[in-house]
């Protein structure tokens, strides 16, 4: 049983980034095979020994079994797995995800707003899973974005809040849920492997939440419902911050927060942060919507002795001092 | 006792009213079945198929109220094929036939047809209450067959249905005379709902205590349906969506101040959070709250309405609260006796997600919690081994970290131990739903300790057989059992095949199980439906039986196999 529980700990270590990195390495391994090999993969063929609501893998993915014999086909655990590697085999249903797991790569970001500069699929390092404290899928949502992976006989079936009502039935194979997979990929994507039937959630109650979600954007008239995250980058640190906006109360409180996030690399700099928008229709996980467009503002950075100032660029791309609209 | 008339017995039997005690008590002595049968009025049918029925009519055939449950359980996460069964006709022909008294009836899981409503409603003229629970297969046309002809008709509760929605005008087939409506339940409705014939219909029940409206009626029409309905105690909010400063808006808060009766809320299918304020003033008054289908509220306004609700029992709501939310329900709400916490974001990364330690603050906060459910990242054996400290209470414990295999992100360790406090604490748990990283040592601790556990929910957990024997031969209550992708095979499912008959049901998804060893089952126990569904013609019957078997689901029966089992379901 150990492949599973490998990728189980994999998961887990990735996410708790603790002594994460043999068991890490010896994935990259595998993946590294996997990787040439899914390329190869054929279309359409379906594991004869899995249950249908496990096989909702591209068929690229399925090949691998044979060529992995050892690996666990009762395994039907989310893990680590990025879609890439199974473009090849598959009809349009995945290639589409494919597509946006490639725009969403450099955004990736989980509950504690860190934001990696991921530029290729290499970029992945233990280092950059292990800091901070990752919810479970997030650490799981970095390690995907830069690496394809599949260790695991893994459902590989991209989720954003709105692919679940069309979760397929299990009676269908792969390609109904490609199908599937395809037509909910007009949100942005949760990047995390789905199981089937998990979590154990009734499809009303799905349904009536992806639906609800929806339109309180539309009735609401304002960003909708969840948090309005900004991206914050740092001239000179490694990797960008974001921030929820609707965490604050006022100004003086995404200021010191912001202090706060960047005091290790404050001292004695002038700092950048730029922030951007997102397309306020789309339903996104994360809840990125803004009608205006910020972009570079300055900080204001009492503590340290350095004068900085909150700036943002708004719609007409005019600079402004954050501040003199009311927070609301 | 067989010195007392039949009568007077009958009397006596009159005022047990729980199915188990019933149950019991026909099983004394001959003439104590025969007086127990007669009297039986409320009927309880956990698996539509383990009798037919002309075998309820025939043992009870003065029942007035019947409970009907259909499909597996494992069929709301989508395990199930669409048209499995559970078929509701064949139920209501009977009774209809045999002119049975019906007056009640209340479904979960199954198919209900529009011809079958439209029977119903002409069938039974005192036909009282339907409720209907996450059923499917009818239309807004059958519901206005019941409106109809049912003339007497209290109850009409549709509770998480798929219901094909042909527009709002079947309110209107409620006669003028139809005066005698107690609960009305529209909230799974999806398609436009007539206004003014719903606000007529609530003008004329004085009776109605509880009405729950769907997302099709708008804030400024609950405003004039709660002017006529100030009695409610049950309300549903709609939409709720509104400009605060209008004058509808104000017009609302004032027609809520009326509403002194409300005690339990709910709805707010589409909700802008500004409104909120516009309840505060019923809040502490209220018991039941539900706002999980409720994604807009932030954490800080549910926490400033939440705040008001001392008197709370039961709450329903997203895991936006987030952990410092849950720590001022620990505070505010001493009488909390049932709480769900359901994932606002189930696939991605939640952002206000709840942890272990919004658990632990309810654990210590609530002390007549008994009924869990939550959704939650994370869980550490610590924190449960501190709420089963805190609260031994549970009858109902179900965990879901939405990553099903996390160990205990603290000690990397798998989350037996944690698992193992709350069943050796709470001993009068009767369901439990396992997640996170699990060997077979949790199911040790649950087959030496929880002695009165009746459904437990299994998966992703364990390492071998072992962990499934313990369950079977430890849990002496048992009576539903599902399993899904754990490594649990022949060995263990043929273990004891007298106990399977003593459970309502066992299911078995993407185990070890082989088709050989669901057919040793079935030839063994011919009184047990051992079903295998086989989607895409993935098993082939005739060859190996080695093969593994996808999904399998048995459950005990007086009537044999099912005779409306679609083409990809086999009885062996």
């Amino acid at each position: 049983m150990s492949p599973p529980l490998l990728g189980v700990e994999e998961e887990g270590q990735s996410i708790d980034s603790s002594a994460a990195s043999s068991l890490l390495d010896d994935s990259k391994n595998k993946l590294n095979l996997k990787a040439t090999e899914l390329r190869l993969g054929l279309p359409g063929s379906q594991s004869p020994e899995r249950d249908p609501e496990l096989s909702l893998l591209s068929s690229g993915k399925l090949d691998e079994k044979p060529l992995f014999p050892l690996l666990p086909l009762k395994d039907g655990i989310c893990a680590t797995s990025q879609k890439k590697n199974v473009v090849s085999g598959n009809k349009r249903g995945f290639s589409d995800t494919m597509d946006r797991f490639s725009e969403v790569k450099s955004s990736v970001y989980t509950e504690k707003n860190w934001m990696f500069h991921t530029a290729g699929p290499d970029s992945e390092s233990p280092q950059s899973v292990a800091q901070g404290k990752f919810p479970g899928n997030s650490g799981m949502n970095v390690k995907l974005s830069s690496r394809p992976s599949g260790t695991q006989q893994a459902i590989m079936k991209e989720m954003a809040p709105n692919a679940v009502p069309e979760q397929p039935r299990a009676t269908n194979g792969t390609c109904h849920n490609q199908a599937a997979a395809s037509n909910n990929n007009s949100n942005a994507p949760a990047a995390k492997a789905q199981v089937v039937g998990w979590p154990p959630i009734r499809s009303f109650r799905k349904n009536t939440l992806a639906t609800t979600s929806k339109n309180n954007d539309e009735v609401d008239g304002k960003p909708g419902p969840g948090a309005l995250f900004v991206k914050v980058s740092m001239d000179g640190a490694p990797y960008l911050r974001k921030v929820d906006l609707r965490t604050y109360s006022n100004y003086g409180e995404l200021s010191s927060a912001l202090e706060k996030m960047f005091s290790c690399f404050t001292i004695g700099k002038l700092f950048r942060l730029s922030q951007c928008s997102a397309n306020p229709v789309n339903v996104d996980p994360m809840g990125l919507l803004g009608r205006e467009k910020l972009s570079e503002s300055k900080l204001k950075d009492l503590l340290h002795g350095s004068e900085y100032v909150l700036t943002y660029e708004d719609k007409d791309s005019d600079w402004m001092l954050v501040g003199d609209v009311p927070w609301e | 006792m067989n010195y007392f008339p039949d009568e007077v017995i009958e009397h006596v039997f009159g005022f047990i009213t729980s199915h188990k005690e019933r149950n019991a008590v026909s099983l004394v002595c001959k003439s104590w079945y025969k007086i127990e049968r007669m009297s039986r009025q409320r009927v309880f049918i956990g698996n539509c198929y383990a009798i037919s029925p002309e075998g309820v009519i025939a043992r009870f055939p003065e029942l007035k109220s019947l409970t009907l449950k259909g499909k597996p359980h494992f069929a709301d996460f989508n395990l199930v094929p669409h048209d499995w069964g559970g078929i509701l006709y064949p139920w209501i022909e009977a009774f209809a036939k045999s002119r049975v008294g019906l007056e009640e009836l209340r479904l979960k899981r199954m198919v209900v047809s529009d011809e079958s409503l439209e029977l119903l409603s002409k069938s039974f003229v005192n036909f009282k209450a339907l409720v209907l629970v996450s059923c499917e297969g009818f239309s807004t046309d059958g519901l206005a067959a019941v409106a109809a002809n049912c003339r007497f008709l209290r109850e009409l509760d549709l509770q998480e249905n798929e219901v094909e929605d042909h527009r709002g005008h079947w309110i209107s087939r409620f006669p003028e005379s139809c005066t005698s409506l107690v609960s009305l339940n529209l909230a799974c409705l999806k398609g436009e709902i007539n206004l003014s014939a719903l606000e007529r219909l609530v003008a004329r029940s004085p009776n109605l205590k509880s009405l729950r409206l769907s997302r099709a009626v708008p804030l400024d029409a609950l405003q004039k349906i709660l002017m006529r309905a100030p009695q409610l105690v049950d309300l549903g909010t709609g939409s709720f969506v509104h400009d605060p400063a209008s004058d509808a808006y104000n017009k609302l808060k004032a027609t809520i101040l009326k509403c002194k009766s409300i005690k339990s809320l709910s709805g707010f299918l589409e909700v802008a959070p500004r409104c909120l304020s516009a309840i505060h003033p019923i809040c502490h008054n209220l018991t039941s709250l539900n706002l999980s289908y409720a994604p807009g509220i932030h954490g800080n306004d549910l926490i400033k309405l939440i705040q008001h609700c001392r008197k709370l029992e039961r709450l329903w709501i997203l895991d936006c609260i987030g952990d410092k939310g849950l720590g001022i329900v620990a505070s505010t709400c001493k009488e909390l006796q049932e709480l769900r916490v359901f994932p606002s974001d189930p696939y991605g990364v939640g952002n206000a997600a709840v942890t272990e330690e919004g658990l632990v603050a309810i654990s210590a906060g609530c002390p007549k919690l008994h009924s869990l459910l939550y959704f939650c990242q994370q869980m550490t054996n610590a924190a449960l081994i501190t709420v089963a400290k805190n609260c031994s209470n549970f009858t109902r414990f179900r965990l879901c970290i939405l990553d099903p295999i996390r160990p205990d992100p603290v000690t990397m360790q798998p989350l037996d131990e944690g698992f193992g406090a709350i069943v050796q604490s709470c001993k009068r748990l009767r369901r439990l739903s396992l997640s996170g990283l699990l060997t077979d040592r949790v199911f040790l601790y649950i087959g030496m300790y929880a002695e009165q556990l009746e459904m437990l929910s299994i998966a992703f957990a364990g390492d071998s057989d072992k962990g499934m024997l313990y369950v079977l031969n430890g849990c002496k209550k048992l009576r539903k059992l599902e399993i899904r992708d754990s490594p649990f095979g022949d060995t263990a499912l043929l273990m004891d095949v007298g106990k399977y008959e003593t459970m309502r049901s066992l299911w078995m998804s993407s185990c070890e199980v082989t088709l050989g060893g669901c057919k040793t089952l079935a030839k063994n126990r011919p009184m047990l439906n051992v079903e295998i569904i086989n989607e895409d013609d993935q098993i082939d019957f005739s060859s190996d039986d080695r093969q593994k078997v996808g999904k399998m689901y048995l459950y005990r029966t007086l009537v044999g196999p099912r005779k409306d089992a679609p083409e990809f379901v086999w009885t062996l």
